[in-house]
């Protein structure tokens, strides 16, 4: 959990749905990133999302439910994806969601040894969200995948007007690191096995799975 | 394949240094056998990397994960290398098979069932599960589960 800074993913009053269901509204502040006012987010009828047990362990366990730390934007039936910014499939997905009145909730799920930039990326997003810049961020680490070296997140950073030396002190701390850590743990719980890992309706869509797209379009 | 409450069946593969790799090995020690199809194939890859990526984790609960295929030692140290990871493969290679059949996960294609065995200190198995097919990827958490 990222303890280091004021500055939330999200964060703002609840209020519960009738039937019991909860959302998440997404508004975007003045940097283009989508945070706070959460409300809850959808969903007995949608996804098992009770509280798990400790991550100590990676047995099964439903995945997290949706709350202030997470990234949510979109309104609409709720996706949890679970990606990394170096998978190919991750990208189209997140074109093919935009295009959809859905509610996206996104959670990091690098794996080294077949993306090795994925987990300096995904801190990378974590770190911008403690400035406020998580969505910019993310959208500009799948807008171009071939560049996501140091200097390339740095640049990134800095077109975004995020003060770069903490962006780069942060995206490098315990506490971010633990944060993309713990989501990752979330989603093995879950059993997600690859990416992208996509939780819509209380069912677990695997990669590149067209039946996602299809309930969700439909 | 082989069930639960079973004794592993005797056989030999290959380590990496094409010493072998047998029953008695198992001894002593919680062993994840994780039968695999092919050295590079995307779920493989796929399967692999994931379990590596929580090998500390499994080391805590005092498990120890062994790739098997009928892949060459040579291709299974490339496959190994190229990933990265750590963990160990061993090779069903010659004769083709043999060890993937004594445990009922030998796949009529020629290759290995996906598919994962547990097996206890005493030699005896613990759980097992195979894949419905080939390119299921039974997630990690059902090893724990297991363990």
């Amino acid at each position: 959990m990222v303890t280091a800074t004021t500055t939330p993913h999200c964060g703002g009053p609840h209020s519960a749905r009738p039937g019991g269901g909860r959302r998440t509204r997404i508004t975007q502040d003045a940097s283009g990133d989508r945070r706070g006012q959460r409300r809850p987010v959808q969903s007995p009828d949608d996804a098992p999302y009770s509280r798990p047990g400790p991550l100590s362990d990676l047995g099964s366990a439903p995945p997290p439910p949706v709350g202030p730390d997470d990234h949510v934007r979109g309104e609409g039936p709720l996706v949890v994806v679970y990606g990394d910014y170096e998978c190919p499939y991750c990208a189209a997905l997140e074109v093919r969601l935009q295009a959809l009145a859905v509610q996206v909730c996104f959670r990091h799920f690098p794996v080294r040894s077949s993306h090795p930039r994925a987990q300096p990326a995904a801190c990378a997003a974590e770190a911008a969200a403690l400035q406020g810049a998580f969505w910019p961020m993310h959208d500009l680490l799948f807008g171009d995948q071939g560049r996501l070296e140091d200097p390339h997140l740095w640049a990134r950073a800095e077109r975004l007007g995020l003060d770069v030396a903490r962006f780069d002190a942060e995206r490098r701390s315990d506490a971010v690191t633990a944060r993309v850590r713990e989501q990752f743990r979330g989603g093995v719980r879950a059993g997600v096995v690859t990416t992208p890992g996509a939780f819509a309706g209380g069912r677990l869509y695997a990669g590149r799975d067209p039946e996602l797209l299809a309930r969700l379009d439909g | 394949m082989v069930t639960a409450g079973q004794p592993a069946p005797e056989f030999s593969l290959r380590r990496f240094d094409g010493e072998p790799f047998t029953r008695e090995h198992l001894l002593g020690q919680t062993t994840v056998l994780v039968f695999y199809p092919f050295a590079f194939s995307p779920v493989c890859t796929d399967q692999l990397s994931l379990y590596n990526e929580v090998l500390d984790d499994f080391t805590a609960r005092g498990a120890t994960l062994y790739g098997v295929s009928c892949d060459a030692t040579y291709s299974q140290t490339a496959f190994r290398d190229q990933l990265g990871i750590e963990i160990e493969q061993l090779s069903d290679f010659e004769p083709k098979g043999a060890a993937c059949q004594a445990f009922g996960v030998y796949h009529p294609g020629g290759f290995p069932q996906r598919a994962l065995v547990i097996v206890g200190p005493d030699g005896y198995v613990v759980w097992s599960h195979e894949a419905a097919q080939p390119s299921d990827l039974p997630g990690a958490n059902l090893i724990f589960d297991a363990l």
